[in-house]
């Protein structure tokens, strides 16, 4: 039984710092996640935003230098998403990205959808062909593509082969889905299909989405973060921080007096 | 004072004389460029010229026919036969072996160096790499015959003196750096953000280079691999020094071989008249096998635009 205003957690950063090699990039972050709520993170070009989120699935650790300092707690196994003893691969595992460019592999869209299962060992047609097409469908790509499943993904436009990287995401059950700017990349239309379905998404997922445009933050989010030189400045809901921000920089920054 | 200042500044005369001797220094580099660009296409039309033109006198006297099915090779002998399969098996076989060597080492070279070594690693590993490639062949060639074959000859006694085997070994060795050169820069080409996406999904460092990177390089890797094939069957040295001269109709690498290219190494040097048959066979030989790499090379255009790079 849980109470409407209080959702559960699905994860959240404690005293989280992070580098790049000397440089702070992030300063003591605390936030928490839902579990099946939108969460945006908004704020001028170079804020962090995006450092932050790629720290949910540990993309820092690709490159040398990065260092993180804190802890992500991801529930219900209160597990340190950031300890070094945790493998970046199980996380990665558990934590779904779509990226800021529609990056799908040069395979057919079928087997771009079947990637993270086969990384995972599933190999049985049967399966894959199930889980592929639920991902497509949850991607709303499905009545799209449904009979060109062969084809090479990059025959897509560019919205699908972005819902085609959401299906991809999707076919693996990640229990939190990073969104990285998904749509600026893409025309108004496909922009609004991509809001429509993060829409959707948030009934079977949380979300993490950053995004530059603040409307599309107020559209699709419930909770909203606003970050500014690597430090949260504000967090709550989404209503409330479009509405009366506590912060002046938040309302500076909404308003469009800054950024 | 206005006047002064009228004289002083150009007239419209002296303008245009400016530009006319930029237009005629402008034309002077575009016909020099175009001379450079001619030489290398006239050169190339010449040599395909004296080919055919020679070859032609050669079909003149040995029909096409026997020229392919013929499974002897004797143009200098008293019975002369004219039989280029017996050359072709030689260069086809030794080929087959380097590039079974090159082809999986260089790739996986590559791979390597492209996706796991460190980036201080590949600044000196590539140089060296590459330096491999500016080995004279010759050298290479002694190197099968002093080196490899007595090697060889311990794990299989029956080994003779010169083989096929040793000869397109080496060949291998040499056409790697060709290979892990250019299928490294295609494979470093692919675009951070396709690695990261397999990397997202839960992807190893192995997977991701097997199952996205090699993939999205493939049109980078056909063409080097189609640069290896024309290497291999154009070379020369090795092959004359390690590979035997004799022509040998033969599918089997453990046996000494002349290839197109040794053949015509051995009668160049020779001192045969000009316009005899034999001289001839140079040229039927020389374009055969042009004709073997242009084959090959329209196969990698057509390959590199069939897998163009679509990231």
């Amino acid at each position: 039984m849980q109470i409407h205003d209080q959702p559960t957690l699905k994860a959240e950063a404690r005293n989280l710092n992070f580098f790049y090699g000397e440089a702070k990039a992030l300063k003591n972050i605390n936030m928490p996640i839902y579990d099946k709520k939108v969460t945006a993170l908004i704020g001028p070009s170079g804020c962090g935003k995006s450092t932050y989120l790629r720290s949910f699935n540990r993309m820092h650790d690709l490159y040398p230098g990065n260092r993180y300092e804190g802890e992500i707690r991801f529930f219900p196994d209160n597990t340190n998403l950031l300890a070094p003893e945790v493998d970046p691969i199980e996380v990665r595992m558990r934590v779904g990205m779509v990226f800021q460019k529609p990056n799908p592999f040069p395979k057919s869209i079928y087997e771009n959808v079947a990637y993270g299962l086969r990384v995972r060992g599933e190999n049985n047609k049967r399966v894959l062909d199930d889980k592929v097409e639920q991902a497509l469908k949850g991607g709303a790509l499905w009545d799209e593509v449904k009979d060109r499943l062969h084809e090479l993904a990059s025959n897509l436009s560019g919205g699908q082969q972005q819902r085609l990287c959401i299906a991809r995401a999707l076919a693996t059950d990640p229990e939190l889905l990073l969104f990285d700017e998904p749509t600026s990349a893409l025309d108004p239309i496909a922009t609004g299909a991509i809001e429509e379905l993060v829409h959707e998404l948030k009934k079977r997922v949380t979300i993490l989405i950053v995004t530059h445009n603040m409307q599309q933050a107020a559209r699709v989010s419930d909770y909203t973060a606003y970050m500014y030189l690597g430090e949260m400045i504000e967090f709550g809901k989404t209503d409330e921080i479009f509405i009366k921000p506590n912060d002046k920089r938040t309302e500076d920054y909404i308003t469009g007096r800054m950024g | 004072m206005s006047a002064n200042n009228a004289s002083d500044l150009p007239t419209v005369s002296d303008r245009l004389a400016k530009n006319a001797m930029r237009n005629v220094s402008e034309r002077l580099i575009e016909a020099l460029l175009f001379c450079a660009a001619a030489v290398s296409v006239l050169t190339t039309i010449g040599i395909v010229y004296v080919l055919v033109s020679e070859s032609i006198n050669f079909f003149q006297n040995v029909s096409i026919v026997d020229f392919l099915t013929d499974t002897q090779w004797t143009p200098l002998f008293d019975d002369a036969h004219f039989g280029i399969m017996v050359l072709v098996s030689g260069t086809v076989v030794s080929s087959a072996v380097a590039l079974a060597v090159a082809i999986p080492m260089g790739t996986v070279i590559a791979i390597y160096l492209s996706e796991f070594a460190k980036p201080k690693l590949r600044e000196v590993a590539k140089p060296v790499l590459e330096l491999l490639g500016g080995i004279p062949t010759i050298v290479f060639g002694y190197f099968a015959l002093l080196m490899v074959t007595p090697l060889l000859q311990k794990i299989m006694p029956e080994l003779p003196g010169f083989s096929l085997l040793s000869a397109g070994l080496v060949m291998g060795i040499m056409i790697v750096p060709y290979i892990a050169s250019l299928s490294e820069d295609a494979m470093r080409a692919v675009p951070m953000s396709l690695r990261e996406g397999s990397y997202a999904m839960g992807a190893t460092k192995l997977y991701t280079a097997i199952h996205v990177v090699v993939p999205a390089a493939f049109s980078g890797l056909a063409a080097s691999y189609i640069l290896a094939v024309s290497r291999a069957v154009g070379e020369t040295m090795i092959l004359a020094v390690a590979a035997g001269m004799q022509p040998n109709l033969t599918w089997n690498p453990t046996e000494p071989a002349a290839t197109i290219t040794s053949y015509i190494v051995q009668v160049a040097l020779g001192d045969l008249p000009h316009g005899s048959i034999g001289y001839q066979t140079i040229f039927a030989a020389g374009l055969t096998l042009i004709l073997i790499t242009l084959c090959f090379n329209i196969l990698g255009q057509w390959l590199r635009r069939k897998f163009r790079e679509n990231y």
